[in-house]
């Protein structure tokens, strides 16, 4: 369905060019949902923004392929893109306030995302469009759709997004931290939502999160980013029963009720998230890394295969390496 | 005694309205009532609107309540004259959520944390700066960065210069809202073990808003549950979250993502016209309360 190989976005700033994604390479397969992991900074939105051709300068995709239903994405002219983005592929945001134009009604966004791609007349576009809006479960569609964007919860405002997601048929959706912002009883029901849509549509999903709970339960496959690379990939009950990179067993381990008992000290990872333009060389998570060892700060490493469909950018997985190295992790 | 007792808190605000016209009374808190002893952690949890963050603004009348009552330490903190509120407020502070936009972005650090001991003319100078040094390491910041602005500092560094303004007067009572939801998560374990380990240091007693239901298990002695401005829920953290009561409590842990796969999923939808608003709270089992 979705093949990106080896997405390189720089951001040219003041300092010199800085890679907000270095080298991303990943599949999304039809009908399955791909989990992408990561902290602010880690360049997860800048790989949803690279795959929508959105992103905006300083910043630009400096190397790689898009190939999606076998047509590269990055040597399509602006108008086939428009043609691609919200029809095939279509993006749902965090944040469901900025996202909808406050001065228009709910009604006439959604229908807006119809008439563009001409799949429907004025005439039926009403029709279609509070048909979608009681397709994600909003309460009398038909009232609703006069509303404007500040009579609707946030909730609510997401539904209307997924609506306008969903309103081309696509065959994948991006999904950017969908239930961030949102109450937890309400986060549960848009990725009810999801799922739903997901199988009665029969959709890809991209689903970007820095909540590992969201990805357990919605995700088939997960690549965790850090610092502009994947880290890890790999089928879900494997990345959280058997993590391979010290970064993903860290996050995992950090969370409360993970390890510890009640009332003890979490088990922390140290240092900070690094942000773009100071990333550090070599393997990124280095300096906070409690397994590093000497190759680990110079090159950054490639990725070893780890069991199926398992990879891992670590050095611990370079048998060679780890032999030869004087200070050998433990 | 318990060091803060909330009795009958009651927040009304007045919504919509408009020139020469009155708009419509809505009660954020209503009704509510609980104690906290000392060196406990107190957990408050709701989601947004629930009225969590209004009833610690008002314990520490940062937003004055409607009517109620705020004891610490057996007084009544509501009906402090302004300069008695002054004193009282070097015995309990607040820690906000978003370490980004509250800090004065054009203070230096040291400025940030000295401000409060220079508002309680505590101190000469040179004996301020050297507290604010030792305030400094006792939250983990390299005393080299005295000098930088907070956009110079990590999410988490900021929240500890926030941390360490908080405890200038050094407090036994400190209001944590949100005190770790806006950092990432590989940093926020690190502030949920400062603040554990300044607990126990410093003997201090937390109020702690949350809405991360497994930070609040983790850490919290006990829990009161808000929906819709009351307390809907409350008891020791072990039994509320093992057997939680109220139709509301049970919806809300069902909707916290597990980070494991395998875990069944169980979600309990609540509706909310079968929710009893006059019920009152009722002891169901040693100390745990539910409004059922």
């Amino acid at each position: 369905m979705l093949e990106v190989s080896r997405l390189t976005t720089v951001f040219d700033l003041a300092s010199g060019s800085a890679p907000a994604v270095d080298d991303v390479s990943f599949t999304v397969k039809a009908g399955e949902t791909l989990g992408l992991v990561g902290e602010s900074g880690s360049g997860k939105s800048v790989t949803a923004l690279s795959i929508m051709r959105l992103v905006q300068p300083p910043g630009r995709i400096a190397r790689g392929t898009i190939t999606f239903k076998g047509r590269d994405l990055l040597a399509l002219d602006e108008s086939q893109m428009r043609e691609v983005r919200g029809a095939q592929i279509s993006l749902i945001f965090q944040e469901p306030m900025t996202a909808l134009n406050p001065v228009f009604t709910i009604g006439d966004q959604v229908a807006e995302a119809l008439l563009v791609h001409r799949r429907a007349t004025r005439r039926d576009a009403r029709a279609q469009v509070v048909d979608l809006l009681g397709k994600v479960k909003i309460p009398d569609p038909a009232a609703r759709a006069r509303d404007y964007p500040h009579q609707l919860s946030g909730g609510m405002r997401q539904r209307v997004l997924i609506a306008m997601a969903i309103a081309c048929k696509p065959s994948l959706v991006i999904a950017d931290e969908p239930t961030t912002a949102l109450d937890v009883t309400i986060q549960a029901q848009i990725l009810d939502l999801l799922r739903e849509m997901k199988s009665a549509l029969d959709l890809s999903l991209l689903l970007i999160t820095h909540d590992l709970g969201v990805i357990a339960e919605t995700a088939d496959r997960v690549a965790v980013m850090y610092a502009g690379r994947i880290v890890e990939h790999g089928a879900v009950r494997d990345i959280f029963r058997n993590p391979q990179h010290p970064y993903t067993r860290g996050l995992l381990a950090s969370m409360p009720g993970a390890s510890r008992a009640r009332g003890q000290r979490l088990r922390a990872i140290d240092g900070a998230v690094p942000v773009l333009g100071a990333f550090p060389s070599g393997c990124a998570f280095h300096p906070r890394c409690p397994d590093r060892f000497d190759p680990c700060p110079t090159t950054p490493p490639p990725e070893y295969a780890v069991g199926a469909a398992h990879g891992a950018r670590c050095y611990l997985h370079d048998a060679e390496k780890v032999s030869s190295s004087a200070s050998r992790p433990s | 005694m318990p060091l803060v007792e909330v009795s009958h808190l009651v927040k009304g605000f007045v919504r919509g309205g408009g020139f020469l016209r009155r708009g419509a009374t809505v009660t954020a808190v209503d009704d509510v009532s609980f104690s906290i002893e000392e060196g406990e952690t107190f957990g408050l949890v709701g989601e947004s609107g629930s009225g969590k963050t209004t009833t610690g603004r008002c314990m520490l009348r940062l937003i004055e309540p409607t009517s109620g009552a705020v004891r610490f330490g057996g007084e009544d903190v509501l009906a402090f004259s302004r300069r008695r509120l002054r004193e009282a407020r070097r015995h309990m502070q607040i820690v906000f959520q978003d370490p980004y936009s509250s800090l004065n972005p054009r203070m230096r650090a040291r400025q940030i944390v000295e401000e409060p001991l220079v508002i309680h003319r505590l101190g000469a100078r040179t004996a301020r700066r050297d507290r604010v040094a030792e305030l400094f390491r006792l939250v983990g910041l390299d005393t080299a960065h005295l000098e930088r602005y907070p956009h110079e500092f990590s999410g988490g560094q900021r929240q500890r210069i926030g941390l360490a303004r908080a405890l200038a007067l050094k407090p036994s009572f400190l209001v944590l809202d949100e005190p770790v939801s806006a950092l990432d998560v590989s940093v926020q374990a690190q502030v949920v073990n400062l603040l554990m380990d300044l607990q126990e240091q410093l003997k201090l007693t937390y109020l702690f808003i949350a809405h991360d239901l497994r930070l609040v298990e983790h850490i919290c002695n006990r829990v009161a549950v808000m929906y819709l401005g009351k307390i809907v829920e409350m008891g020791p953290t072990s039994s509320l979250f093992a057997s939680p009561q109220h139709a509301y409590t049970r919806a809300l842990l069902s909707a916290i993502p597990v980070p494991d796969p395998d875990s069944p999923k169980h979600r309990i939808t609540l509706d909310p016209a079968t929710v009893n608003r006059e019920a009152a709270l009722k002891e169901i089992a040693r100390g745990h309360w539910a409004a059922i």
